[in-house]
């Protein structure tokens, strides 16, 4: 029997796994093992390292790095924000210049603002209308005082992978630290910190079937990078970040990323399969766009616009299903999404954009009801829409003068 | 977003979805708003030979709000003379609806819609007095 509402936002989130779950209980209560990390003197706090530390082995060997580089959060946004101030801080007297990209998750976008704020200058590089950032382009912006590019591996809304391997070889090339965030590809797209030359990459638990609160920043020690810490107090994690390990949420997120280590390749082609099911029945309608390259894309994301139906009313009429829209209609002007707009979308295709992320759990029962319970439901409000009218009328919507408000 | 019961009620169940034809003279045609912002609101009316609004339709891109405050307002005009209509207020929408703050403006785009529905209609029928007394 199928549960609905169907979930479909596992970009947004995903439920833990539970066989996560089972473990990390064990860490917490008088029967588990809910010692200090920290504790030297006593079994209980060695039990609780010993843990930790297997949790830290499995965290990177999913992505090919020493358990030495890596460095626990408390999610992918402190990660990103201790690698992009921490190295902007301990680099400034070499350079006051960074590059990233308009796509970037706020998590980057934002400590960027900041630093701008503090006297660093930033560039925010256009990607191309497929979501991909041209190389050249890169290659362009980078000045002598570049000391840090930070470019996503998967973008969260449109899903796209940018080739960081290449991106990796240039700034090595240049002398550039290069940090990644990789919060939504961590588990569904290999990761290899040394072929890639990555220098600093975040991840992230709970986007990939591991508890919420906890994430990590790998930091490469060879050649080493050295990144200021942006907590303090008592100088756990060699110093780079302060603050009593959480046990069991590092147990948790070793144990999401054993899992997805082991399963990525079998759980990707059983994911594409079913968003390739979903996309072949929504396309056949028309006017209907793909937000986004298509081929450089995590298997689960499908991020569509339906041209002339606006997306907050869609989020309504599909009330079955969780989903996200491009459309954030949260004050008296709509804001449609940044992203969708870096890319170069007009406003209507970017109001009427849904996000669907298929995830581990999710049945081809449940994509066939979703594609027929959309195409039901767009057809309905185009039905409704005078924009749908007009576009039928054969009227170029692009040269309608309308009265803005 | 909580939406209320009517909004909801609205926006299953909308009333007089439709089109009229523009070019009739009985016919007054109101189109507000933009895609940038990210709703459009047409909304006609059928005026009768004692300017009384017999019959209105509506076609709305939008929120769910944005589509109850047309459904709702084509209720509300059918049977009001176009004096009676022209009074109609945002904020009685807004408050038949309980709209949140956010969401107020929709209401504020059906006001402006019934408004230039009226305008249209009336620039018709004075184009057309102008033409007889040219004539």
């Amino acid at each position: 029997m199928m549960k609905r509402p169907i979930y479909l936002d596992y970009s947004a989130t995903t439920p833990v796994d539970p066989r996560v779950a089972d473990k990390l209980c064990s860490y917490l209560t008088m029967d588990g093992d809910f010692g200090n990390p920290a504790s030297r003197s006593h079994t209980f706090g060695w039990r609780a390292e010993q843990a930790v530390e297997a949790a830290r082995a499995d965290v990177a060997a999913l992505i090919g790095a020493d358990p030495k580089e890596i460095v626990w959060t408390s999610g992918a946004t402190e990660a990103n924000n201790l690698a992009i101030k921490g190295a902007a801080h301990f680099y400034s007297k070499k350079g006051k210049h960074l590059i990233t990209c308009k796509t970037e998750h706020k998590a980057v976008l934002d400590p960027c603002r900041q630093l701008e704020r503090e006297g660093f200058e930033v560039t925010y590089l256009d990607p191309e209308s497929n979501g991909l950032v041209d190389l050249g382009k890169l290659a362009a912006a980078i000045r002598p005082d570049t000391i840090l590019v930070s470019i996503m591996h998967v973008n969260n809304e449109i899903g796209v992978i940018q080739d960081v391997a290449a991106i990796g070889t240039l700034c090595r090339e240049k002398g550039v630290l290069f940090h990644s965030d990789a919060a939504q590809s961590a588990g569904k797209v290999p990761i290899d910190v040394n072929g890639m030359n990555i220098d600093l990459l975040s991840l992230s638990a709970h986007k990939i079937y591991g508890p919420k609160g906890i994430g990590a920043l790998y930091v490469r020690r060879k050649p080493r990078v050295r990144i200021e810490a942006q907590i303090h107090g008592g100088g756990h994690e060699r110093g780079m970040r302060s603050g009593t390990l959480a046990t069991h949420q590092c147990v948790g997120m070793g144990e999401a990323y054993r899992i997805a280590r082991e399963e990525m390749a079998t759980e990707g082609e059983r994911i594409r399969v079913l968003r390739d099911r979903l996309f072949g029945a929504l396309k056949e309608m028309p006017e209907v766009y793909v937000n986004g390259d298509l081929d450089h894309r995590v298997p689960g994301n499908l991020n569509i616009s339906f041209n002339f139906v606006e997306g907050e009313s869609l989020i309504m009429a599909l009330k079955d299903i969780a989903v996200s829209s491009g459309s954030a209609c949260t004050s008296a002007s709509l804001e449609p999404s940044y992203v969708l707009r870096a890319l170069g979308r007009n406003d209507e295709l970017a109001h009427s954009s849904i996000r669907f992320t298929i995830g581990r759990f999710t049945t081809t029962e449940e994509i066939d009801f979703t594609a027929r319970l959309v195409r039901e439901k767009v057809n309905k409000l185009r039905e409704l829409s005078p924009l749908w009218e007009m576009f039928q009328e054969g009227v170029d919507l692009s040269k309608v003068q309308w009265a803005a408000h | 977003m909580a939406y209320s019961d009517k909004v909801l009620d609205h926006y299953e169940n909308p009333r007089n979805v439709g089109s009229f034809d523009k070019g009739d003279p009985n016919i007054g045609t109101g189109m507000v708003g933009a895609p940038a912002c990210g709703d459009v609101m047409k909304l006609q009316i059928k005026v009768n030979g004692q300017g009384v609004i017999e019959d209105a339709k509506f076609k709305t891109y939008g929120c769910g709000s944005a589509i109850a405050s047309s459904s709702l307002l084509t209720e509300w005009v059918k049977g009001k003379t176009l004096n009676e209509a022209a009074q109609i207020k945002n904020t009685q929408i807004a408050e038949e609806l309980a709209l949140p703050p956010v969401k107020i403006h929709c209401s504020v785009l059906a006001e402006d819609a019934i408004k230039a529905a009226i305008a249209d209609y009336q620039s018709k029928t004075a184009g057309g007095d102008d033409k007889a007394d040219a004539a």
